[in-house]
């Protein structure tokens, strides 16, 4: 029952910090595999200033609270990750707990394991209840809200291709002497994981479309100093109508301010502090402009048309994703002395004084996210860590259906994997009765006494 | 004076002689009433015992000391391991079993079973007081006394035999049925429901053209089921099996003459199985399919009738003899028996305990059709854990229950006790979702530790089986420990087979693990002195072992859960906060540890929550 468990405490949205709690017999475990400082040896009730890592990529600046069990709200070992508000951070450091094995909790969770650790006085248990039964009403309702039609119809034919896969095999495997019946070999089966795995990567693909959606598209602006990039930030901002979050301060990622366009959030991200304007590209450095990148949804690299582009500036973007890239000329109203005979990419020129140009800009970043594809379109996207989840660890178990046969192991070996991954589909739309596959084997075959 | 039994068995089928047995040989007054003695451990449908899961459900039953596998180890006419190209786990024995031998060496054996004796009579009633069995009542009005009952009735409960229109009350193959015993056990209190099987003709051998039928025969090599004694058959007297096909003819036939089947025609009233339909409904249900196969099967060196498996059917007689007659091979064929329709009453299972032991009446054990199940195989490991359960009860012991994780029977009791049952249930592979760790090569090393503990397994079959683990642990070890040599000859030897040398010294066990090296290679470079059986455990542990770690990983989730009981005096109506269908169905099946619950259909991980909190609440249950 002690597994690990992990969610985001604090409400989702726009503030200045969240909180990601850890609790369970792993925990301590888990969090170091993320975080650079090893909580091993450390005090029960400290607190830890240090960095979230991923791939040894800076995810976080955040402060870890270590709260050994028993005296801690479960009881358990229990650590708590404050980290900056945004959505996208909080869920990524979310993903990473998961992914070194903790298990996102269910509603009320934390609160059903004081009670059941004895943390919670029994007069309580009643509202305990209460409080699992309204949590998960709410959750469930959000969930049929997020799984719209269109995506449970997709994961629906996608569990039925696969279980179809399954009661054939296990046909083969109960009535190994109806030869009249199609023998699932390795090729076939080959030929099918290859075609699930696409399909599945074309939903997690999709997921992070649904990611903009819900929580909008982070975009990084770099650039020398006195480029303009603030002007440009104000524009697109435009102050005066658009709420803005302002949050000075000297970290990363944090939302300077957002407006909608065609619907979707598009959030500016200070990832190195673009108002301030002593701030140097220099300071920025290589290093520093990978790990933007990686967070950003776009990149807006802002060059100055009345200056001859330098050698850290080519480098720089010679390092970021291309499809991600959008390059923006600025002061296009003075003399052009740059040269940009060896970027091969689609250059927009403008500026902030005339606002020539600046339309282009915003049409290039919708042309950059197919926003309108993307709202108008197909609505049917993976909105959610927990789906998301589910869907990469069914992809997971794919792969390593597909390892299995490399290594010839018998098919109903690797069947266990195709049955991991149908199931975990199963749990995305909540559908998984126990005796789907017994019933699929009797209704698709023709066999017995 | 009266005699007072330990345990009565009602009914010598596969299921009663395993209880009655087992109860028997360990220590208890048993008694084994059976309607007709010269039927004890009669086959009344297909003449093989074992089959995919069946098999290794034999070998279950073989290692916690019950008779079946060796009886058909002796029996047997013909024996094949099945799937033996696929994995480990779902390889399978299945044997043709003689119809006339097995169930003669199945009564020798019971007679020299101590404790146990048998006698002829039908069963009408039970004694009950205060909703406890305190023995049985005859159809004479006899009344015997026992601790416990254990009823293993098979179909004998109101049997009706289908032929078309015609509906004769009976047992299997014309025996006399038991008329008041389902309304009487109604009367206390217990939910009956009516289940239908089927079973095929049988041909008469010299009217079967074999010349232009495929021949299906045994294995090369030696095969048991049981675990305490050598093979001692000769491979080539075995008899083989013969595949036929239904033709277009075949299936017109059918077509034309669907009203007068018993069930097309709305003659018949229970609800058969699916995985055992009758020709008719395949033909219906799978129209396209333009043949289907058929198997005839020996029933018997002593008597001339061959078994048509697939043919199963309710029409008339004279619509059975065109069908037959349609089918290649068989033109000429003289039916001997045709084919019928039983339908049955039994119990339905969500009224019995893990135990096998009825909610309702205290002391009263079921096991086999009565439960809602279908198979001697079935049958049997039902009947061997009624017949130890009813013992521990005699004793005040916690009852034996196994796990999901255990063994095929404990997914079978499982199955039946907590999701009940609307057909007659078949173990399939595929229920058991551990099955890799069910193998039939480890049934032995499963379960035979419990069977020393009961008391069912005896001392020299307990070393016997340490010596096995010990020598499985060593050659395991040995593996790991050396490390394969390059010198000239070990080179040789891995060119010889065609397979890549290693490019650094790895131990024998990494070489094992390469899906292209099997221990038999690996006995090439290394001398291994340990017998077959070991080799072939280390062998599938080694190869397999990630897939296995990873199952055992979710078997101690589910054992867990196993550990977290529910008092059986719960009172469900005062949860509050359970859905309304959690709460019906967990007051109906009253599941016996929160794992159970949790494989109740309706039941949501919501409510297993609120559950726990209640239960910590109540009975500070951790």
């Amino acid at each position: 029952m002690n597994d690990t468990i992990c969610a985001i405490s604090t409400s989702l949205g726009i503030g200045a910090i969240s909180i990601v709690r850890v609790s369970g017999n792993e925990a301590i475990n888990i969090v170091n595999k993320i975080f650079s400082i090893n909580l091993s040896d450390k005090e029960s009730h400290t607190i830890h200033y240090g960095h979230i890592i991923d791939n040894n990529k800076v995810i976080d600046e955040v402060l870890v609270m270590l709260m050994r069990a028993p005296k801690t709200y479960t009881t358990e070992d229990t650590i708590e990750i404050n980290c900056h508000g945004g959505i996208s951070t909080t869920n990524k450091i979310l993903e990473l707990l998961i992914n070194n094995g903790a298990r996102l909790a269910e509603p009320g969770e934390f609160t059903k394991r004081a009670f059941l650790n004895g943390r919670i006085n029994l007069l309580e248990a009643e509202s305990v209840n209460d409080l699992i039964v309204a949590k998960t009403d709410a959750a469930r309702t959000l969930a049929i809200n997020n799984v719209d039609g269109i995506l449970t119809k997709k994961i629906k034919k996608l569990r039925e291709k696969i279980v179809k896969i399954l009661s054939n095999i296990e046909v083969n495997i109960d009535y190994p002497e109806y030869t009249d019946e199609v023998e699932v070999t390795h090729e076939l089966l080959n030929k099918h994981l290859k075609e699930i795995s696409k399909e599945l990567t074309k939903l997690v693909d999709g997921a992070k479309n649904g990611r903009i959606i819900k929580e909008g598209i982070n975009i990084a602006i770099i650039g020398k100093p006195n480029v303009g990039k603030s002007s440009i930030l104000n524009f697109l901002i435009d102050e005066e109508k658009a709420i803005v979050t302002n949050i000075p301060g000297t970290t990363r990622d944090i939302v300077e301010g957002s407006i909608t366009l065609n619907g979707v959030a598009l959030n500016f991200i200070d990832t190195a502090g673009i108002r301030e304007t002593d701030d140097l590209v220099e300071k920025i450095g290589v290093d520093k402009s990978k790990s933007i990148a990686k967070n950003a949804d776009i990149i807006l690299f802002v060059l100055n048309n009345n200056e001859e582009i330098s050698e850290e500036e080519l480098e720089i973007m010679g390092n970021l994703d291309k499809n991600k890239l959008i390059i923006f000329v600025n002061k296009s109203d003075l003399k052009k002395k740059i040269h940009l005979g060896n970027i091969s990419q689609e250059i927009i020129f403008g500026n902030t004084i005339t606002e020539n140009g600046l339309d282009n800009l915003l049409e290039k970043i919708k042309e950059k996210l197919k926003l309108d594809s993307i709202v108008n379109k197909d609505m049917s996207y993976l909105s959610n860590i927990r789906q998301i989840t589910l869907v990469n660890k069914a992809n997971e178990a794919i792969k390593n259906a597909s390892k299995s046969l490399k290594k010839e192991m018998p098919i109903d070996m690797i069947e266990i994997d195709l049955k991991n991954a149908w199931e975990y589909l199963g749990e995305i739309i909540g559908e998984a009765y126990e005796d789907e596959l017994v019933d699929n084997i009797f209704s698709n075959f023709c066999l017995g006494k | 004076m009266i005699t007072m039994y330990d345990c009565i068995v009602v009914g010598g089928g596969h299921a009663g002689i395993e209880a009655c047995h087992i109860a028997a040989k360990m220590g208890k007054k048993t008694l084994l009433v059976t309607a007709n003695y010269k039927n004890v451990g009669d086959m009344p449908c297909n003449p093989s015992i074992g089959g995919t899961a069946k098999g290794i459900i034999v070998r279950e039953v073989d290692a916690l000391g019950g008779l079946m596998g060796h009886i058909a180890d002796i029996s047997q006419i013909q024996i094949k391991m099945l799937n033996n190209s696929k994995g480990p786990a779902v390889r399978s024995l299945r044997c043709q079993a003689d119809k006339m031998i097995y169930p003669r060496n199945m009564q020798e054996t019971l007679k020299t079973i101590k404790n146990l004796e048998i006698k002829e009579a039908m069963i009408e009633d039970l004694i009950v007081e205060n909703n406890e069995v305190l023995g049985v009542i005859t159809k004479d009005n006899e009344k015997i006394y026992s601790k416990t009952v254990i009823l293993t009735t098979g179909t004998y409960l109101k049997g009706n035999i289908l032929i078309g229109s015609e509906n004769t009350p009976s047992g299997p193959h014309g025996e006399e049925r038991s008329n008041y015993l389902s309304d009487r056990l109604k009367e206390y209190g217990l939910k009956i429901i009516r289940l239908k099987t089927g079973t095929p003709q049988r041909i008469k051998k010299d009217s079967i053209d074999f010349s232009v039928l495929k021949k299906e025969e045994g294995d090369k090599c030696f095969w048991t089921f049981s675990f305490d004694y050598e093979p001692n058959y000769k491979i080539e007297d075995q008899v083989p099996c013969y595949l036929v096909y239904t033709n277009e003819l075949t299936h017109q036939i059918i077509k034309d003459n669907l009203k007068k089947s018993a069930m097309y025609g709305g003659y018949a009233t229970g609800v058969g199985p699916r995985y055992c339909p009758s020709i008719e409904d395949k033909i219906v249900r799978f129209s396209d399919k333009e043949r289907h196969q058929l198997f005839l099967e020996p029933e018997s060196l002593y008597y001339d009738e061959y078994y048509l498996q697939g043919f199963s059917t309710s029409m008339p007689r004279d619509v059975q003899e065109k069908m037959v007659h349609s089918l290649k091979g068989l033109e000429n064929a003289v039916i001997t028996k045709y084919a019928y329709a039983i339908e049955y009453d039994a119990i339905d299972p969500l009224q019995i305990k893990p135990s096998l032991e009825n909610k309702i009446l205290k002391n009263l054990f079921t096991a086999g059709q009565i439960n809602g199940t279908s198979g001697y195989e079935e049958a049997a490991g039902q009947g061997i854990v009624a017949g130890i359960n009813a013992v521990l009860k005699i004793d005040n012991k916690e009852p034996f229950i196994l796990k999901r994780s255990d063994a095929y029977i404990g997914v079978l009791i499982d199955d039946l006790v907590t999701k009940g049952t609307i057909e007659p249930y078949r173990m399939l592979t595929s229920r058991a979702e551990f099955r890799l760790l069910l193998r039939g090569d480890n049934a032995d090393l499963r379960l035979r530790e419990y069977g020393y503990k009961i008391g069912t397994i005896n001392e020299n079959q307990y070393k016997k089986l340490q010596m096995k683990k010990e020598k499985i642990a060593r050659l395991i070890e040995n593996l790991k420990d050396n490390h394969i040599s390059k010198n000239n000859e070990t080179k040789k030897i891995f060119n010889e087979n065609n397979i890549n040398i290693p490019t650094s010294n790895i131990s024998y066990y990494e070489l094992l693990k390469r899906p292209e090296v099997n221990i038999k290679f690996i006995e090439k470079l290394i001398p291994i002195e340990y017998n077959e059986e070991v080799k072939e455990q280390v062998e599938i542990m080694v190869k397999y072992e990630g897939y296995i770690k990873k199952a055992y990983k979710e078997v101690e989730k589910l054992i867990k859960l196993e550990e977290k009981e529910i008092p059986e005096d719960i009172d469900y109506k005062k949860i509050k906060n359970l859905a309304s269908e959690a709460r019906q169905k967990l007051e109906k099946i009253r599941p016996k540890t929160i794992a159970q619950a949790t494989r109740i259909s309706g039941v949501n991980p919501v409510d297993i929550s609120v559950l726990s909190v209640y239960l910590k609440k109540e009975y500070n249950h951790e």
